[in-house]
């Protein structure tokens, strides 16, 4: 047993950094994915996860599968797609939902497009799912960098951007923050869509931002504990999904992303904080 | 004098929402902002925040910082699906003193706490601000505004939706403030409430039509004068000639 579900990680290397890269994403990309989600932003970061598509696909249509050019590549048009389609929406009448819709669907076909003229089938499914169990030292780098990145920044915008998600107009009445918070927060998802597409794929990382955080909620309340709870889960299910991938030959990053939507649908099913059980088992009321 | 305004336009897209105010506004005044819907009176408060900048005109703040002004806005700006406590909410008002990064002393705590326990908000600390009614949001948002210690407070509408013992609560940390002699702008609907807690009004139909004292600004031929002057927002109006 002590073997079955440690030992691919103590025999092979590969294994050693599928964990510590899936790790770095883990501790990064699921507070992220808390403020996301508190934000009401979680679609938002599916359609920047798409729209780095085709900044890393003409990474790849000048120097190949490199992980500088794509990660270039790939923060570039993330940085840009954030800034357009806000300005689309904030310059046309049509709502901020349908203009990213319609970005990450252009970008997506796209972004294909562009990998298909030189690449292979093989490289397509590379950048669209990833390949956690072929991460080099560059990609483990990135990954470390962009991690402690997120980290660091977190907690220097923390109080300005908790109160830029949920009293915006009290922290402009206090402070010249606001503009600085929002945007630092959106570099943060780039980076960390970034990072995550090396391991998980484009379509795929952002799985790691909103799944931890939406079954985290079920249960807890306060923002500190969902913040631990969602990178505990996201830590344990890329456990989980590695040795799933290794025993049952599976590709990890599907592997790793099942894992933590059977979390997620457990946790709205039993979840005690809101979840459907809470509605079927009626509490004994309090007497006053 | 604490404020003054001198030919005042605030407005969107040159689009006139407050046309020429000038008025001066004392230390210690106590006053309501009343007029119909669509009147201008949030953007007066805006314009005040300096969140809109005059389309014409100035706002002169005088020995007062926009870091001392307190501005409590219509209820339904804060997401209250946020996850986070009474207390918490309550401490932010310490952030002029604490900033972005500085931590909470026990002196802010103190005063957190003598606040939740002035406004009846007592064993409320750990409590979500999501499992609160209107009128305790109300509470906990004065609370705040009772750690900012700010000179001057602006409030919009702070009793719409608010239970009448709530109200009564919230007028009288607001007398209270006022003995202090700090300076209050009120935007309020209920005139009998501001003929009998505000000496004075300012009564604003995107064109200032009266400012003084409550009784003598709160007429029947006032409010005609304000409903013919808020008029439609008109897309093509020409550009505005009287200075």
């Amino acid at each position: 047993m002590i073997d079955y579900l440690f030992a691919p990680f103590i025999e092979f290397s590969f294994m050693q950094r599928a964990l510590v890269g899936c790790f770095a994403i883990s501790m990064s990309a699921a507070p992220i994915g808390v403020f996301l989600m508190l934000r009401r932003m979680s679609l938002t970061g599916d359609a920047m996860a798409h729209a780095i598509l085709p900044g890393a696909a003409i990474g790849f249509l000048i120097s190949g599968l490199s992980i500088e050019a794509m990660t270039l590549g790939g923060i570039i048009a993330g940085c840009l797609v954030a800034v357009l389609s806000g300005l689309v929406s904030r310059l046309t009448s049509v709502a901020e939902d349908t203009s990213m819709a319609a970005f990450y669907l252009i970008s997506l076909a796209a972004g294909v497009l562009i990998i298909s003229l030189k690449g292979s089938q093989v490289d397509l499914l590379h950048v669209l799912f990833g390949s956690a169990l072929a991460l080099n030292d560059e990609a483990l780098y990135l990954l470390g960098g962009i991690c402690c990145i997120t980290l660091v920044t977190l907690a220097i915008v923390f109080r300005p951007l908790v109160l830029e998600c949920m009293d915006r107009l009290f922290l402009q009445s206090v402070s010249r923050l606001s503009p600085i918070a929002h945007f630092s927060f959106l570099v943060l998802v780039v980076l960390n869509l970034v990072g995550g597409f090396n391991a998980l794929g484009t379509l795929l990382s952002v799985g790691m931002m909103i799944l931890p955080s939406a079954a985290a909620r079920y249960w807890v309340k306060s923002l500190d504990k969902m913040l631990i709870l969602s990178c505990i889960l996201a830590i344990f299910s890329c456990y989980l999904g590695l040795l799933l991938s290794y025993h049952v030959a599976w590709p990890t990053g599907p592997a790793i992303i099942m894992i933590l939507g059977s979390f997620y649908i457990l946790s709205f099913s039993f979840g005690v904080n809101g979840g459907l059980i809470s509605f079927l088992v009626k509490p004994k009321h309090l007497s006053a | 004098m604490i404020l003054s305004c001198s030919n005042l336009t605030l407005g969107y897209e040159s689009h006139p929402a407050v046309h020429h105010l000038s008025l001066s506004i004392n230390k210690g005044d106590l006053l309501a902002l009343v007029g119909p819907n669509g009147a201008g009176k949030s953007t007066f408060l805006k314009g005040i925040m300096g969140q809109i900048s005059p389309l014409e005109g100035s706002i002169n703040l005088l020995d007062l910082d926009r870091s001392n002004i307190a501005y409590l806005p219509q209820l339904n700006q804060v997401d209250r699906s946020f996850p986070i406590s009474v207390q918490e909410m309550v401490a932010l008002g310490a952030w002029n003193h604490m900033g972005a990064f500085g931590r909470l002393r026990s002196r802010h705590k103190r005063q957190v706490s003598s606040a939740l326990r002035q406004l009846g908000l007592s064993g409320f600390e750990q409590r979500m601000i999501g499992s609160l009614s209107g009128g305790q949001m109300q509470r906990v948002l004065f609370a705040r505004l009772l750690v900012q210690e700010a000179e001057l407070i602006l409030l919009d509408e702070p009793f719409t939706g608010v239970d009448s013992r709530t109200t009564q609560d919230l007028l009288s940390m607001i007398e209270s403030w006022s003995l202090q002699g700090k300076t209050i702008i009120a935007v309020l609907h209920d005139l009998e409430q501001v003929k009998k807690h505000f000496p004075l009004s300012l009564l604003l139909s995107r064109e200032p039509i009266a400012f003084g004292e409550t009784n003598q600004v709160l007429t029947e031929e006032n409010w005609q004068k304000a409903r013919q002057f808020n008029e439609a927002f008109d897309e093509h109006a020409n550009h505005c000639g009287t200075h």
